[in-house]
């Protein structure tokens, strides 16, 4: 008799199930919508210029090999990374008070800084901490920490449909009535999936909040930076206000798309203290947790960023990189706008463009969904949330016009 | 409480400092000492015979067809690379084997060796309901412990080592295991033990399958150097393919990072052998569902260089004369060994340098004999005695001999 005959069939992905979906369909004008990687005009991968070259001088340089990297990572990528992150003039990095973690991704940095924090953020086990994630917010945001081992994930009010933006009120409030020591993951930007960042003001108001309730910690999730509006510093901006107003934050930093580097899996766990030897414990801890989940991370993909970053004419090279892909993703909401303006759909369609980032949470239904996908071969996530780096100028008016219908159809 | 108070204290001011890592803190005491002479027998990572890591000529080989191919980089897959996993179950099980055949099986790619324990870990404690614990060998490599711990699983040990004969402990081993609770979880290191260097023989094997199918035992393979230990990879690979044969449906760790030498490259797997393609199906779909909330999928240069090698004739040929090389080396340096400790004047038995297998070897040098050593020689191990004959070259073999003898005449 199996052991395993009990195993449950786990349903699939929804993301990835909506792209093997897409895959199979055979409609000649099919748009994937769905999973969010960057394309470009002709709907292909992009591996960023500044990337293939970098890859060249690795693969050309005899004096490298595939030894093991230290348990917390490449020195220079870790450094670098948060520097990115804080800025290089960041008066933390100044007083030695930031650490870092080389992860599988923004998802591996997520992941152990979880699951320290669920041995060591207030008490030894916080089990019990609520988690606090937006709503809407990334699907593997709950079972990042839930298997890390916390059991309160709630969320917090964030989108407001009717208005199609930020419910600043619904969100201070939940600040304002959470439990003591809450841990809140907040997007830094280009939020995911509502595409839907707070203002310089409202961000202000945020961290005032948690100023004054002081036992509320912030847990930053920094998957777009450089890609939301183009330039690093703008996108970096919420994190280096926290740390500014002498927050302590955890950073989780993904390298997947602002580097098109997605599988080989690149991220950085930022860690900012109050000062040096906190960090250094704190590492020693999340030392630990690594040792016991991958031992040590790959080494490909943080060689490549490490030598981008620290070499200045490659680090310019990826800044205009990174503002290509911005650009064509700003440019392709300015027309899906103006296209569903010009046809008149009903609705406010502002939010189009105001949204930043990858992705927009259209505000289509479930029904109007199933009908895009079902009628018109136009894959979205069933939230309507769309990725708009699938959209060319060759589909661009198929798919406003595909809204037009959907919106008018269907209700 | 207040703000003014909240300004100065850290949210980590009760934060231990984590205890060195004890292999991490040979390498460092290794680094800082200035004698010439000195010797890092710590590190668990191929060198050749001037000391140095060693890339693969099959490796720079299929790099360079990786290059020209210009793929692109989106995600893999959560289980993975395919063309990795379906290469790297048939590398284990062997291309003809009934398992792959019958599709009755399930391999994700994993974060190398701990990334696959890990996952498996996960997967028993979340699944494995009939029992909580996971019987190791004792010793065992240092991180089996913490990893299964982390999971949720309880550890316990069976015989294995014996300190008396620097060899495996038979009997004891046979005895432990016809006592453990039905439907535990025994790990089993498929070759080169890690740390003892101590196998057990074909026949050996056979009554451990033999007893441990009597008490319908939950298999877990642990296999880090498969081609590595002998020099053969269906030889290292004989005892997971004598337990499926008999049966068993094991799970499996592997990875690929001595044997391929892509340590840093993560490269890895988990198989499950399941009974049937409806059930791989299901386990398949969990790991899934246990990978995603940890890393959400894997990284592609290693898995990509790996299973080019394994599905390029010639590559392949070529990878099979460079692992048989790496482990001859080891082979000839535990050889030298002997020859010289015997030159030394020694009169203690050193067989077991010879018998033992693979990268590790467990000297049967006692603590203070170890400090001595260190202290005296520069000569770095771990404080169990245990070697990596990979930092041993026939340039400092000599040196070696002498400071073993020098501690244990």
């Amino acid at each position: 008799m199996s052991l395993f005959r009990e195993v449950p069939l786990a349903a699939p992905v929804a993301v990835f199930k909506l792209t093997a979906d897409f895959r199979e369909d055979p409609a000649p004008n099919k748009v994937n919508l769905g999973v969010g990687a960057y394309r470009t005009d002709e709907g292909k991968p992009w591996v960023l210029p500044v990337v293939k070259k970098v890859e060249k001088m690795i693969a050309e340089d005899n004096s490298l090999n595939h030894e093991y990297l230290p348990i917390l990572g490449l020195p220079e990528f870790r450094s670098s990374a948060s520097k990115i992150a804080l800025g290089e003039d960041s008066p933390a990095i100044l007083e030695k008070r930031v650490g870092a973690v080389q992860c599988l991704g923004g998802t591996g940095a997520l992941k152990i800084g979880a699951e320290f924090l669920r041995r060591w953020y207030n008490g030894n086990d916080n089990t019990k901490t609520p988690i606090y994630v937006s709503a809407p917010t990334w699907e593997n945001h709950n079972a990042v920490f839930a298997n890390a081992g916390f059991e309160d994930i709630r969320p917090y009010k964030y989108w407001d449909a009717q208005k199609r933006g930020l419910d600043l009120s619904g969100f201070l409030g939940d600040l304002e009535s959470a439990p003591e020591y809450s841990i809140f993951v907040l997007h830094a930007c280009a939020h995911n999936p509502t595409g839907t960042d707070p203002s310089h003001d409202e961000w202000k108001q945020i961290a005032e909040v948690m100023k004054v309730r002081f036992s509320l910690f912030a847990f930053f999730d920094s998957a777009y930076q450089g890609f939301a509006s183009g330039n690093l510093e703008k996108d970096a901006w919420a994190v280096r206000f926290f740390v500014s107003q002498g927050f302590e934050i955890l950073c989780a930093q993904s390298f997947s798309k602002n580097f098109g580097l997605y599988n080989e899996r690149v991220g950085n766990l930022t860690v900012v203290a109050k000062d040096e030897d906190n960090v250094n414990r704190v590492l020693s801890q999340m030392e630990k947790i690594v040792r016991i989940t991958w031992s040590n991370p790959p080494s490909q993909g943080a060689r490549l960023v490490a030598i981008t970053l620290t070499t200045p004419e490659l680090f310019n090279e990826w800044k205009d990189n990174v503002k290509t892909m911005a650009d064509r993703v700003l440019l392709m909401r300015a027309e899906l706008k103006a296209r569903l303006l010009s046809l008149g759909t009903p609705g406010t369609w502002e939010h189009i463009t105001q949204q930043i980032g990858m992705f927009s949470f259209t505000g289509l239904n479930p029904k109007q969904v199933e009908y895009l996908v079902k009628e018109k071969h136009i894959y979205l996530m069933a939230s309507g949330r769309i990725n708009m780096c699938g959209l060319t100028t060759k589909n661009i008016d198929y798919v406003a016009e595909s809204i037009h219908e959907a919106v008018t159809r269907v209700q | 409480n207040s703000f003014s108070s909240y300004i100065n204290l850290s949210w980590w001011s009760e934060v231990q400092m984590g205890p060195p890592d004890p292999i991490l803190g040979v390498t460092e005491a290794f680094r800082r000492d200035t004698n010439p002479k000195k010797m890092n027998l710590g590190v668990g990572a191929y060198r050749d015979d001037q000391g140095k890591p060693y890339v693969l000529n099959c490796v720079r080989k299929a790099e360079a067809q990786i290059a020209a191919k210009k793929m692109d980089k989106e995600y893999l897959p959560i289980g993975g690379l395919g063309d990795f996993t379906k290469a790297c179950a048939q590398l284990a099980l062997g291309p003809d084997n009934e398992v792959l055949k019958s599709g009755r099986s399930v391999t994700v790619q994993t974060i190398s060796g701990t990334g696959s324990l890990r996952v498996g870990a996960n997967f028993l404690a979340r699944f494995h309901n009939a029992a909580r614990d996971v019987y190791l060998p004792k010793p065992s490599w240092g991180n089996h412990t913490p990893i299964f711990r982390d999971a949720g699983m309880q550890l316990k040990a069976y015989a294995y080592y014996d300190p008396k004969t620097c060899g495996f402990d038979f009997n004891g081993a046979l005895d432990d295991i016809s006592k453990i609770p039905e439907k535990s979880v025994i790990l089993l290191h498929a070759c080169a033990h890690n740390p003892t260097g101590v196998d057990p023989r074909p026949e050996q094997w056979k009554e451990m399958a033999s007893v441990i199918k009597k008490r319908n035992l939950l298999v877990f393979f642990d296999m880090a150097y498969q081609g590595f230990a002998s020099g053969d990879i269906d030889r290292d690979a004989w005892a997971v393919r004598h337990f499926i044969e008999q049966g068993h449906n094991v799970v499996l760790s592997q990875s690929f990072a001595k044997n391929m030498g892509l340590y840093g490259e993560r490269v890895g797997g988990f198989t499950v052998v399941c009974k049937d393609t409806e059930e791989a199906k299901r386990v398949e779909s969990q790991l899934k569902i246990l990978i995603r909330p940890m890393y959400s999928n894997p990284p592609m240069n290693g898995a990509r260089i790996a299973s080019t090698i394994l599905a390029t004739p010639e590559l392949y040929k070529e990878w099979l004369v460079e692992v048989k090389s790496m482990a001859d080396r080891i082979i000839k340096m535990r050889e030298m060994l002997v020859s010289n400790l015997k030159k030394e004047g020694s009169t203690h038995n050193w067989q077991h340098v010879t018998d033992q297998i693979g990268m590790f070897c467990f000297t049967g040098l006692k603590p203070e004999q170890v400090e001595c050593l260190i202290n005296e020689y520069s000569v770095y191990m771990t404080k169990d005695g245990r070697i990596s004959m990979a930092g041993v070259t026939s340039g400092n073999v000599a040196y070696l001999a002498h400071a073993i003898h020098a501690a244990t005449k």
